[in-house]
C-alpha cells in the first residue's frame, strides 16, 4: 500500500536527528514547566487571571455582521488579496487618528501596520539585534517580550521600577556600567502607560529624563503603548513620541481598543529605520492580513470609535475596582500590590519565601490562575510576584477568584509561620497590605544598584 | 485487531507531557492496525468508556489520578483490560514515601529520608524536629512532594534556612512531603520490561544535564537541554548491580509489564541508590523508556505492540 504512513525512526534516532538541526537561538527560547502549568490555566473550570484578554464579548454581533457585510459587498476581491507590505493607506490614516487621540501628530507615511503589537517587537529586534547585543528593559518587563528578546539572543539588562515607572537613577547606573564594559545598548524598551505587568505609569518628569538620556547618547527608545487610551483615573500624560519623536520607535495596537483577533498593530519610526522595518516585515509575512485591514478601515469609517473605547474603559475600571477591593479583603497583609490607573494588569508581590510558580500549581487545584512573576524577568527574579489580569473576567468571578487565591496565599503564609516558629502576630513584617499606588513593582530584596544583566534565556 | 482507548491528558500537572506521549502512542497503534479511541480524561471518562467499549485501555496518564491507581481501579470496575501495572502497584510506586519505606524494609538501597504530612507541621509541631532531621540527613537536602511524578516542586535546601521555603514549595503540590539525603552523582534510569513471565532490565540510560547542576523539570522534557547516553558507560559490575536493583524494586512494588526505575550512582562510593519507580513513564520523543528499548533493538511500535499484548 502506497498510502501507508511512513514508519518512524526510533525515538533515540529522532532526538539526534532533529536536535542537531535546531538553531542555536532555540536553546535560549523560554519553554518550560511554566508553560505546562499555563496550559492548565485554560481549563474551563479555572478562573484565570493569567490572560491579557480584552473582553471581546462586548462588541455587538450585529455591528460586526454589518461591517463585514460592507467589506464583502464593496471590497471583497481586494480584501481576499495580498496587500502592500507598508499597509493600506486607509489603515495608516486610521492609525494616525488613533494616535491623535493621545495627542500625537504623525504623518501616515511614517506608520507601518504590523501583524499585532508582537510583530512590532519582533521586527525591531530583527533589524537592530545581533546575538549578544544589549536591550535595556524594565524589571519586570512584558512577559511576551521575553521570548522575543531571547529568540534574537539579546543580552537583556532589566532596570528596576517604582510607582513612577522605570527608575532613571538606576537606568543611568546601568548605562554607566555598560559604558565601563565598553558596550552600548541598541534600544531601551519601555511600556510607559499602565505597565504590563507592573501596573505603574512612567511620570512626566521621568519621561523627559528618559528622552534626554536617549538624545544625549543617541539611543533608541521603543515605546510600547497598547493601553494608553484605557485610563480609568488621573490625567493623561504625554507619550514619549509626542514629547520628542527623534529617538523614539513607537509601537501601538488595535488589540485593546478594538480586537486582538484582527492581529493589527503598528510601528512609527524615523524614515531610515522605517525602511529597514518594511524590509524586515516583507521577509516575515509580506503583508498583514488584508481582511483585517479592510475590517478596521470600515470600523473607523462607521462612527465615533472612542465611544467603544470609553465603554471598555468603564467596564475595566469597575473590574479593576472589584479586584482591588477583593484583594484588600482576602490577601494577607504580607502581600503588596500596585494600583493601576489604567490598562489590564496589576502586579502583586508576596513574601519572598513563597515561590509563585509553585503557588500556581496549588492555585490551579483551587481553580484559579495567574502569571508567575518569573515570566517577566530574563534572570530568574520575580519569583515571589504575580501578574493579575482584571479585564477578561467578570466581576463575580473576580471576587470568587481572588477569594480562592487569598486563601491559598494565607495558607502558605501560615505554614511558613508554623515552620519557622513565628506566629503571625509576632512576625516582624511591615503591614504592606493594600499598598495603593505606593507599592513598588520590584521586589525589595533586589539590590537596585547592582546591575543585573544576563543573556536572555 | 483491537479497539484501543488511549487514556491521556487529564487534570494532573503533567497533562502536557501526557498529551505528547498519548499522541505518539496513538500514531503507533494506528500503524499497528488498531482502531484508536482518543480519550482526554475528564468528567465523562466512565460514560465514554461505557459507550465506546474498548477492548483495551492504554493508559498514558502521568501524575495524580492517572498513575496512582485511580483510573486503574475504574478500569477494573468496568472490566476493561488495561496496560501496565495493577492498582496496588500504582498506589505503592506513585507515592514516593510508601515506595521508599518498602525499599528500605526490603534492603534495597534508597537515600535516607524523612516524610511528613502538612498536618504534622500544622498540628503536631513537626517544625521543632527540623533541626534534628537536618543534622541526621546532612545538607544539601532534597525536598520533594510525595506524589508528583515529574520534577515539579523538587527543591534543594543547601542550609537550614532554605528548608521552610523548600517545604512550602513542595506542599504546593501535595499534602505529604519527603526530605531526602542528596546523593551527588550520576543520574541513571533503568526501564524494565516484562514478557511471558520473564522480567528484564533494558540498557541503562544516563541523563547528563547540559547546563544546570540539577536535573530539573524543564531539561527533563526538552530536546537539547539534557544529553542522554544509552547504554550508559559503566563498569560491567556496576551496570549489573544497577540493573539488579532496578529489577528488585520493580518486583518489590509489584509492577507489571513496564516501568522505569530512577537511580543515583554515588560519585564517591559508586553505590547505586533507587530514587523512585515510575509505573507509567513518559513515551514522548525525549522519554527514556523508548530510548532504552531502542538500544535493546525494540523499536517504538514493537514496544507499544508488546505493551498492548500484555494488557490484562
Amino acid at each position: 500500500m502506497n498510502d501507508q504512513p511512513r514508519k518512524p525512526r526510533s525515538a533515540a534516532h529522532e532526538i539526534e536527528r532533529y536536535g542537531a538541526l535546531f538553531a542555536q537561538r532555540t536553546r535560549v527560547m523560554k519553554s518550560s514547566a511554566m508553560r505546562d502549568l499555563m496550559a492548565l490555566t485554560a481549563r474551563d473550570d479555572v478562573i484565570s487571571f493569567s490572560g491579557g484578554l480584552p473582553d471581546t464579548s462586548t462588541f455587538a454581533p450585529g455591528f460586526f455582521t454589518e461591517l463585514m457585510g460592507r467589506v464583502a459587498s464593496e471590497s471583497m476581491a481586494r480584501a481576499l488579496q495580498y496587500g502592500p507590505t507598508e499597509g493600506m493607506t486607509d489603515v495608516r490614516e486610521v492609525i494616525a487618528e488613533v494616535m491623535e487621540a493621545e495627542g500625537m501628530t504623525v504623518d501616515p507615511d511614517a506608520i507601518l501596520p504590523t501583524s499585532g503589537g508582537q510583530q512590532a517587537l519582533d521586527l525591531v529586534c530583527k533589524i537592530l539585534i545581533d546575538p549578544g547585543d544589549v536591550i535595556v528593559a524594565e524589571a519586570p518587563t512584558y512577559p511576551g517580550a521575553v521570548p522575543t528578546f531571547c529568540s534574537y539572543e539579546a543580552d537583556v539588562v532589566q532596570v528596576p521600577m517604582d510607582r513612577d515607572g522605570m527608575r532613571i537613577d538606576d537606568l543611568r547606573e546601568a548605562l554607566a556600567q555598560l559604558d565601563r564594559e565598553g558596550r552600548r545598548p541598541k534600544f531601551i524598551y519601555t511600556i510607559p502607560n499602565f505597565h504590563n505587568p507592573a501596573g505603574v505609569t512612567l511620570s512626566l518628569e521621568r519621561r523627559r529624563e528618559l528622552l534626554a538620556i536617549a538624545g544625549e547618547r543617541e539611543l533608541l527608545v521603543l515605546e510600547d503603548n497598547p493601553y494608553g487610551l484605557l485610563r480609568y483615573e488621573g490625567e493623561q500624560i504625554p507619550t514619549l513620541y509626542s514629547l520628542d519623536p527623534d529617538f523614539v520607535l513607537y509601537a501601538g495596537t488595535f488589540s485593546k481598543i478594538l480586537s486582538p483577533g484582527v492581529r493589527i498593530g503598528w510601528l512609527v519610526a524615523p524614515p531610515p529605520v522605517l525602511r529597514q522595518l518594511v524590509l524586515g516585515k516583507g521577509s516575515a509575512d509580506l503583508c498583514s492580513s488584508s481582511v483585517s485591514q479592510y475590517f478596521i478601515a470600515e470600523y473607523f469609517r462607521s462612527g465615533p470609535w472612542m465611544n467603544y473605547v470609553r465603554s471598555l474603559s468603564e467596564l475595566y475600571r469597575r473590574r479593576r475596582d472589584v479586584m482591588l477591593d477583593a484583594m484588600a479583603e482576602h490577601f494577607p497583609r504580607e502581600a503588596s500590590w500596585t494600583h493601576p490607573e489604567g490598562g489590564l494588569f496589576l502586579w502583586a508581590t508576596l513574601p519572598d519565601y513563597i515561590d509563585t510558580t509553585d503557588l500556581l500549581a496549588r492555585a490551579i487545584e483551587e481553580r484559579v490562575a495567574f502569571v508567575p512573576g518569573r515570566a517577566a524577568f530574563v534572570d530568574g527574579r520575580g519569583g515571589s510576584s504575580m501578574r493579575l489580569n482584571f479585564s477578561g473576567v467578570g466581576e463575580d468571578e473576580i471576587r470568587e477568584g481572588i477569594r480562592r487565591l487569598g486563601e491559598v496565599i494565607r495558607e502558605q503564609v501560615a505554614l511558613y509561620g508554623t515552620l519557622t516558629g513565628q506566629s503571625l502576630g509576632e512576625r516582624d513584617t511591615p503591614a504592606a497590605g493594600p499598598a495603593g499606588p505606593a507599592a513598588d513593582p520590584t521586589p525589595h530584596h533586589d539590590n537596585v544598584h547592582h546591575l543585573k544583566h544576563k543573556r536572555a534565556g | 485487531m483491537s479497539r484501543v482507548a488511549v487514556l491521556k491528558g487529564g487534570r494532573s500537572l503533567e497533562r502536557q507531557v501526557s498529551l505528547n506521549s498519548g499522541a505518539r502512542v496513538e500514531e503507533s497503534l494506528r500503524r499497528l492496525g488498531h482502531e484508536v479511541i482518543e480519550l482526554d480524561v475528564g468528567h465523562d471518562l466512565v460514560d465514554r468508556l461505557v459507550a465506546d467499549r474498548p477492548d483495551v485501555a492504554f493508559v498514558v496518564l502521568h501524575g495524580r489520578d492517572g498513575e496512582d491507581g485511580t483510573v486503574q481501579e475504574l478500569l477494573e470496575v468496568l472490566g476493561i483490560p488495561y496496560t501496565g501495572s495493577r492498582v496496588s502497584a500504582c498506589i505503592r510506586a506513585s507515592d514516593k514515601v510508601l515506595a521508599k519505606h518498602a525499599m528500605r524494609d526490603a534492603g534495597i538501597p534508597t537515600p535516607d529520608f524523612f516524610a511528613f504530612s502538612e498536618t504534622a507541621f500544622r498540628s503536631l509541631g513537626a517544625a521543632q524536629a527540623l533541626p534534628a532531621m537536618s543534622s541526621s540527613l546532612h545538607f544539601p537536602i532534597v525536598v520533594k512532594p510525595a506524589r508528583q511524578g515529574s520534577a515539579l516542586g523538587i527543591k534543594f535546601a543547601r542550609s537550614a534556612g532554605d528548608v521552610p521555603t523548600a517545604l512550602i514549595a513542595a506542599f504546593s503540590y501535595d499534602t505529604k512531603v519527603l526530605l531526602e539525603r542528596y546523593v551527588a552523582g550520576r543520574e541513571l534510569a533503568v526501564s524494565v520490561l516484562q514478557e511471558n513471565g520473564a522480567t528484564r532490565a533494558l540498557p541503562i540510560v544516563e541523563a547528563v544535564p547540559e547546563q544546570d547542576a540539577f536535573y530539573d523539570f524543564e531539561s527533563r522534557y526538552e530536546i537539547g537541554r539534557t544529553r542522554f547516553i544509552c547504554p550508559a558507560e559503566l563498569d560491567d559490575g556496576v551496570a549489573a548491580r544497577v540493573q539488579e536493583l532496578a529489577l528488585a524494586a520493580f518486583e518489590l512494588l509489584g509492577c507489571s509489564v513496564f516501568a522505569r526505575v530512577d537511580l543515583m550512582l554515588d560519585v564517591e562510593t559508586h553505590e547505586p541508590y533507587v530514587l523512585e519507580v515510575n509505573p507509567i513513564p513518559g513515551l514522548t520523543e525525549t522519554s527514556l523508556l523508548p530510548q532504552a528499548a531502542d538500544a535493546a533493538g525494540i523499536g517504538f511500535d514493537d514496544l507499544i505492540a508488546r505493551i498492548v499484548a500484555a494488557a490484562a
